[in-house]
C-alpha cells in the first residue's frame, strides 16, 4: 500500500457524481436499446461504485462482482495478489447487455483483464464501461462510455476511493 | 510486498515449519479457485505458457490427475511422466532424468516418489527459476493432500480453533497423516487425536501435539472431524496386522462407530478407499462423507499452491 503524501484534492461530491452517472447510464442504455442491463463491479472500489449505481437505477438483475486477480497481466512481476475473493456473476453472461463499473480508470489494464474474464463466462451481446474517475495515463486503447469526473493526474500522483459511511475520493501525491 | 510471517512459497515440499499465515493464504487462494469448476470456461490465464512436469515415480491416479487438471485450468502446458515405466528402467539416474527435463525449459516439477526426501533432493538441484512441489515422498509428507483436507474442514466447519479432529488408521506409513498433523496443529486445532493399533502408530508421536487412542470408539467420542486413512499394505514389512478382516473388526469406520462423533461430524478420506477394510460403504457413501467433494477441492488447492509458488518468482529476494 502506498503512503499518502500531500493531499491535492478531496472530491467531496461523490454522491452527486453518482447521481449524474446513473442518469447518463439510463439515457445511454435506453438510446442503445440495451435492456435488460446487467451490472458488474470490479472488486473492490468498482464494486462500491457499482452497488451505489445499482441502487440508484433499481436494476432487476442482481449485481455481479468480478475479481480479476487471476487475469492480471502483472502476475510474472508481482505474483498473486493476496486475499482473492471469488468472482460471482449471478446471471447468464451469454447474450447479455453488460455495464462494467470500476472506480478509477488509469492504464486500462484492469479493464482488459475484466473483459477477458467476462468472456470466459460467455459471449455478451454488449459491454459498456462506467468509471467514477478517469485519471488519464492510458497504456491500452480503452475508453469509458460514462465518466463521473475527469481529472488528469501525473504518474507520481494517486487517487483513492474509500468507503466509510459514504464513498469519498481523495487525490494525493505518493510519498 | 508481503507481510512478515507469510513466507513466499518457492517450493512446496512440506507443511512442517510453514506459518499459519502461509497456510491460511493457501486456503484463501484456493477458495478463489473453487468456483471455477462450474464455469463454462474453467481456465484462467495465470500460468499461460509455463510448462509443468508431473514427475511420478510411484503410481497415482487422483493426485496425478488433479495436478494435471489444476495445471491445465491455470493454462499451463503439462507433461505427464510415469518414470516407473521409463528411463530409470534403462539405468538413467534421477538427476540425469531431471537435467534432461530441465533442458526442455520446464518451469515446475510435481514430484511423487517412494523415498522420503526425494522432492527436497530434486529442489536442491533444479535451476533457480524452477519450482518443485511435493506430491508425496515416502512416509515423509504429502502436503497438498493435507492442505486439501484442511480446505474441506474449513468449508464445512468455518474454523479450526475449538475443533476436535481424529485421524484414524495407519499413521505409521502415512505421509498424509504426518502432513495433516502439522497443518491442523499450525492452523489451531487443539484436540487432535490419532487412533490406531499400536503397531501402526509411531512411538513418540505425542511430541507433535497429538493424543493417542488405541480404541476407536473412544477416539471418535465427540469429534467434529474424522480423517480416515488407507491401510498401506504395500508399504508394510513384517507382521504388523493379523489380517485386513481383523483390522476392519477393530478399526473399520462403521455407521455405529461414526455415531460416536458429533451428529454433524464429517468423514474425510484421501482415497483410494478400501471398502470393508478401513471404511464401510454406508459411511463412505453416506451424507457425512466428503470423499468425493475432496477431489474437487483438491484441484482448487493445487491451483492455489502452483500459482503461489510460480508467482513468488517475482520481485522477492527469496531465491537467495
Amino acid at each position: 500500500m502506498q503512503q499518502e503524501g500531500r493531499i491535492i484534492q478531496d472530491v467531496v461530491q461523490v454522491a452527486g457524481l453518482l447521481d449524474q452517472m446513473a442518469e447518463k447510464i439510463a439515457e445511454r442504455a435506453l438510446a442503445c436499446n440495451r435492456a435488460p442491463l446487467h451490472m458488474i463491479g470490479v472488486r473492490t472500489g468498482g464494486l462500491w461504485v457499482a452497488s451505489a449505481l445499482h441502487r440508484r437505477l433499481g436494476l432487476a438483475s442482481p449485481l455481479g462482482e468480478l475479481n480479476i486477480a487471476f487475469y492480471r497481466d502483472d502476475f510474472s512481476q508481482l505474483g498473486l495478489h493476496p486475499s482473492v475473493a471469488p468472482s460471482n456473476l449471478p446471471f447468464d453472461v451469454e447474450g447479455a447487455h453488460i455495464l462494467l463499473v470500476d472506480d478509477i480508470l488509469y492504464t486500462g489494464r484492469t479493464v482488459k483483464a475484466a473483459l477477458n474474464e467476462i468472456f470466459d463466462y460467455g459471449r455478451p451481446a454488449s459491454i459498456m464501461l462506467a468509471v467514477l474517475l478517469d485519471r488519464g495515463g492510458r497504456e491500452l486503447p480503452v475508453a469509458a462510455d460514462i465518466t463521473g469526473v475527469t481529472i488528469t493526474l501525473e504518474p507520481g500522483e494517486q487517487a483513492k476511493l474509500t468507503a466509510a459511511d459514504e464513498l469519498s475520493l481523495r487525490l494525493f501525491q505518493t510519498a | 510486498m508481503r507481510e512478515v510471517g507469510r513466507q513466499p512459497l518457492r517450493h512446496f515440499l512440506g507443511v512442517e515449519g510453514l506459518s499459519r499465515e502461509t497456510l491460511t493464504e493457501i486456503l484463501d487462494t484456493a477458495e478463489g479457485f473453487m468456483a471455477f469448476g462450474s464455469r463454462a470456461v474453467k481456465k484462467v490465464p495465470l500460468l499461460r505458457g509455463r510448462t509443468i512436469v508431473n514427475l511420478f515415480f510411484e503410481p497415482s491416479t487422483r493426485t496425478r490427475t488433479t495436478f494435471d487438471l489444476a495445471a491445465k485450468r491455470l493454462s499451463a502446458d503439462v507433461l505427464n511422466l510415469n518414470v516407473e515405466a521409463s528411463s530409470t528402467r534403462k539405468g538413467e539416474s534421477l538427476l540425469d532424468t531431471l537435467w534432461t527435463l530441465q533442458a526442455m525449459n520446464c518451469d515446475m516439477f510435481i514430484v511423487r516418489h517412494g523415498l522420503s526426501g526425494a522432492a527436497a533432493f530434486i529442489a536442491a538441484h533444479v535451476a533457480p527459476g524452477v519450482r518443485v512441489i511435493n506430491a508425496g515422498d515416502g512416509r515423509h509428507e504429502h502436503p497438498t493432500q493435507a492442505m486439501l483436507d484442511c480446505a474441506t474442514i474449513r468449508r464445512h466447519k468455518g474454523r479450526f480453533e475449538g475443533l476436535s479432529v481424529a485421524i484414524v488408521g495407519d499413521i505409521a506409513h502415512s505421509r498424509v497423516a504426518r502432513s495433516g498433523i502439522h497443518a491442523l496443529r499450525t492452523l489451531g486445532v487443539e484436540d487432535l487425536r490419532v487412533v490406531g493399533p499400536k503397531t501402526l502408530i509411531p512411538v513418540g508421536i505425542e511430541e507433535l501435539g497429538v493424543s493417542v487412542y488405541h480404541v476407536l470408539e473412544r477416539g471418535l467420542e465427540g469429534v467434529d472431524v474424522i480423517c480416515g486413512l488407507r491401510l498401506q499394505q504395500e508399504r508394510m514389512q513384517g507382521a504388523l496386522l493379523p489380517s485386513a478382516a481383523e483390522y476392519y473388526r477393530c478399526y473399520g469406520l462403521t455407521p455405529e462407530r461414526v455415531a460416536r462423533a458429533k451428529p454433524d461430524a464429517i468423514v474425510l478420506h484421501p482415497g483410494p478407499i478400501n471398502r470393508g477394510v478401513e471404511i464401510e460403504s454406508q459411511v463412505a457413501d453416506g451424507p457425512q462423507s466428503t470423499i468425493l467433494e475432496q477431489v474437487n477441492i483438491g484441484i482448487a488447492v493445487r491451483m492455489a499452491i502452483m500459482s503461489l509458488a510460480m508467482g513468488s518468482n517475482a520481485g522477492l529476494a527469496e531465491d537467495a
